[in-house]
């Protein structure tokens, strides 16, 4: 038994990643290093399209548990892309201690 | 940061893609040019007319109608610096009304579960209070009193019914007004939107995203950033070009339409292109993937939306990407052309302290690669706003200094001039009033 779907095996190195919600994903970004963001980008960005066709093919209502980690691997992508792409560092430049919570997100797994 | 002018490795449109009038939007709006007053978000006597003269008079946005669709739905909601609890509720004859949340026999919150902060939504036939038991319906009337026989005078139950909250529905937007009388109607409050955007299938936009930021820093001074354009090539010169190594110049284009208190901002953003050739900048691989970013999703579901809307786009601009409607005070909706919408609602917490909650609502995904869209969507506007929260509450802390209160203001910037005018002009009317009643 895998948590991944056996063609995204290789992602299982970085399974921590797969978080439910928003607030845990932001969270490991800010505990990371950017060398632990570098490594986790290299890994899932070159397979992030042959998620998005394994995904799609799923009722969204109805995701397998191992494609539903899947799917927040990708979102942990999305979230970790701004620090690797856009900043060079894990937290937004210049917004001190601002906050901002997610308070309310649709839900990716049974409720 | 650097405060340099850096080249950018790519060129620059600097045209500006809206027709502006010949006297500057600020004259047009019928406003004056000279330097703006900061006082009114330092000022805690200001403050507290302000709640009274604006908050306490004006109809708030405190929800959606699909929240609560069928019968006897309900939800709880604190209205954020008003220090009152509501309980809106869908009666058995499809009213939607609210109450505050207080049951009428000790005061007691009436609907809570577990932390009495924590909002809680369903549906009921009855609101049993949790300290004595008497128990409500959801059109607001007294059903059940608990030993009613122990009550020395016999309990009139239609005197005792919640107490009721002006409320009504716009699109499906839930608004109420705290005043016992309202001064106008809701559908005056809205004004030119109710038929400007008239026929704008709302009702398609149900995947919602809920953000909150509490920040230390007036209402009014947060909402500052959010009705211009002129910040977002210094501020997020990262976030508009990855590439850029230092804060920008370049294309800005607004068209503003001022309608006395509520106010249209129609904005063409290049960077917000996902297209190779016509974009002003390196498009992300995410967003080239999944065809999105901060102005969301290209080719996203179709909710219907008609060819052309009165006030949507107004001037009918090619390169059109939002349009922002501002009703008075504290409603801000963004609609954008690939068919989302963002609603912002600001609320006074203290002179220097606000909660700024954000409503994003996406039409529901038919797939991943829809949700994936979405999700990049939600991901970059919270990177956005962090960045301005910050911002903001450097600003505050300076204009609390007093050292300088009158501040020059652009044109591009109208929209402050007038928010801060509309909330001045409230004030000023409710002190002369209240100096009227006060004379013998």
């Amino acid at each position: 038994m895998t948590a991944l779907p056996a063609s995204f095996a290789d992602l299982e190195a970085v399974i921590e990643w797969a978080l439910p919600t928003e607030r845990e994903r932001y969270q490991k970004r800010m505990d990371s290093s950017m060398d632990e963001l570098h490594a986790f980008y290299d890994l899932v960005a070159p397979r992030v399209s042959d998620a998005r066709d394994y995904l799609d093919q799923f009722d969204l209502a109805a995701m397998p548990p191992d494609a539903q980690r899947l799917m927040w691997l990708v979102f942990s992508l999305i979230i970790v892309s701004f620090a690797v792409e856009v900043f060079g560092v894990p937290l937004v430049p210049d917004t001190g201690s601002a906050y901002m919570e997610r308070a309310g997100e649709p839900p990716t797994f049974p409720v | 940061m650097t405060d340099t002018q850096l080249p950018t490795p790519r060129r620059r449109s600097t045209s500006m893609p809206f027709e502006k009038p010949e006297e500057g939007w600020t004259l047009r709006a019928g406003l004056d040019t000279g330097d703006v007053s900061f006082d009114d978000s330092t000022d805690p006597r200001y403050f507290e007319d302000e709640l009274e003269a604006v908050f306490r008079r004006s109809w708030l946005h405190i929800g959606r109608e699909f929240q609560i669709p069928e019968p006897g739905d309900y939800f709880t909601r604190a209205v954020p610096g008003l220090g009152t609890s509501l309980l809106v509720t869908r009666g058995r004859d499809g009213v939607v009304r609210a109450f505050h949340n207080m049951c009428t026999h000790r005061g007691n919150k009436l609907v809570w579960e577990g932390h009495p902060k924590n909002e809680v939504c369903g549906n009921a036939r009855r609101f049993a209070c949790k300290y004595h038991g008497w128990q409500f319906d959801p059109e607001g009337n007294l059903r059940f009193v608990n030993k009613e026989e122990w009550f020395c005078d016999a309990i009139d139950k239609s005197e005792y019914g919640l107490v009721p909250v002006a409320c009504d529905t716009w699109e499906g937007f839930i608004f109420v007004n705290l005043d016992p009388k309202p001064r106008e109607t809701l559908q005056e409050a809205v004004g030119p939107f109710v038929e400007g955007l008239a026929g704008y299938p709302f009702d398609q936009l149900t995947q919602m995203y809920t953000f909150t930021c509490e920040a230390q820093a007036n209402w009014k001074i947060f909402l500052d950033a959010m009705v211009e354009q002129y910040h977002g090539n210094t501020l997020h010169y990262k976030l508009v070009d990855q590439n850029a190594a230092g804060p920008l110049r370049g294309a800005v284009g607004s068209h503003f339409e001022v309608f006395d208190r509520n106010s249209i901002w129609s904005v063409a953003v290049p960077a917000g292109s996902l297209d190779k050739e016509s974009s002003v900048r390196e498009v992300r691989p995410l967003e080239k993937l999944f065809q999105s970013n901060l102005w969301g999703q290209e080719n996203g579901p179709d909710i219907g939306r008609p060819e052309e809307l009165p006030l949507l786009n107004l001037t009918r601009n090619p390169g059109w990407t939002n349009d922002m409607f501002h009703i008075y005070p504290n409603f801000d909706m963004l609609v954008w052309d690939r068919d989302w919408i963002m609603v912002y609602s600001t609320w006074p917490l203290a002179v220097d302290r606000v909660l700024f909650e954000a409503r994003m609502y996406f039409p529901p995904p038919r797939n991943a690669s829809d949700r994936f869209a979405q999700e990049i969507t939600a991901v970059e506007f919270k990177e956005f706003l962090l960045q301005d929260a910050n911002l903001l509450e450097c600003a505050q802390s300076m204009l609390s200094t007093g050292v300088r209160s009158n501040f020059p203001l652009c044109d591009e910037e109208v929209l402050v001039r007038n928010n801060h005018r509309t909330s001045r002009e409230a004030v000023e009317a409710y002190r002369r009033e209240r100096a009227e009643n006060r004379r013998p």
